[in-house]
């Protein structure tokens, strides 16, 4: 069960994160993708995936890593990001709620590079019971 | 009726043509290692399997970055996509040593302005895999 105080709190992450060419351009290879000046609309999946694991794994809030499955995405891209951007990244848990013995969780993430919100995305994530 | 400097006209229920990826295990381990998104459900068979799944399931987020690729391909590159989302209700299954297909349709549904929303379907094995697929972009 997780820990329903943890609703409404939002979290920074501790470190900066610098995305580089390298990784822009092992993404879009997978897609085939061969324009990498920029990276493709979900690259930012890698940032905020591992900000969601290493705050809801957090002995806290409790989340079971393993019995994570993803439910919905969704993507505001305020400009495209390109390699050397720095992101300040935080995750705020926006609702959590049990339907059928699974509990579900609503988490936003927002990524800032030098003051500017440059992504903001929302996904459900669906713990199975 | 939106016209771009009289070089192309785009019309509301203007379809995009249809185009189908293929997936297979190999592509499974290269997103995984390019998204940091290691689940096992997505690379070992016996630990899908064990978790009640039939097999070996693709990220619903790589499903999700084909989608993209098949939007910005039609808008014209990764920079013009302002949104996207989509609902994971079916899991597209990806057998040892198959390919399996993900086919992508859709439809110009409104214009704003220069944003062109977009409705896709994303089908595998002719099952409708992602729900309420939309783009918001500008071309």
């Amino acid at each position: 069960m997780i820990n329903p105080d943890s609703v409404g709190r939002t979290f920074a992450g501790a470190d900066l994160v610098t995305v580089t060419q390298s990784e822009i351009d092992a993404f879009a290879a997978v897609i085939g993708e061969s324009n990498t000046s920029v990276a493709p609309p979900t690259f930012s999946i890698r940032i905020s995936l591992s900000q969601y694991e290493s705050i809801l794994t957090q002995p806290e809030i409790g989340v079971d890593w393993t019995r994570l499955v993803h439910g919905d995405q969704k993507f505001e891209i305020f400009r495209p990001i390109v390699a050397g951007d720095t992101f300040k990244c935080s995750a705020t848990i926006e609702t959590l709620r049990a339907v059928a013995g699974n509990e579900i969780i609503s988490v936003r993430s927002d990524l800032h590079c030098r003051g500017e919100l440059v992504v903001s995305s929302w996904s459900t994530l669906v713990v199975r019971g | 009726m939106v016209n771009f400097g009289g070089a192309r006209m785009i019309e509301i229920g203007a379809e995009i043509p249809q185009r189908v990826f293929y997936i297979d295990r190999t592509m499974l381990k290269a997103y995984a290692d390019a998204s940091g998104d290691q689940n096992p459900i997505h690379q070992n068979e016996e630990f899908a399997v064990s978790v009640g799944l039939p097999n070996v399931i693709a990220h619903g987020m790589l499903t999700m970055a084909l989608v993209g690729k098949y939007v910005t391909d039609w808008s014209g590159g990764s920079a013009t996509v302002h949104e996207l989302s989509a609902r994971f209700i079916k899991p597209v299954i990806v057998p040892m040593g198959e390919k399996t297909d993900l086919t992508i349709t859709g439809t110009v549904a409104a214009i704003e302005g220069d944003r062109i929303k977009l409705d896709l379907v994303a089908t595998s094995a002719g099952i409708k895999v992602l729900g309420m697929a939309k783009a918001v972009v500008t071309k």
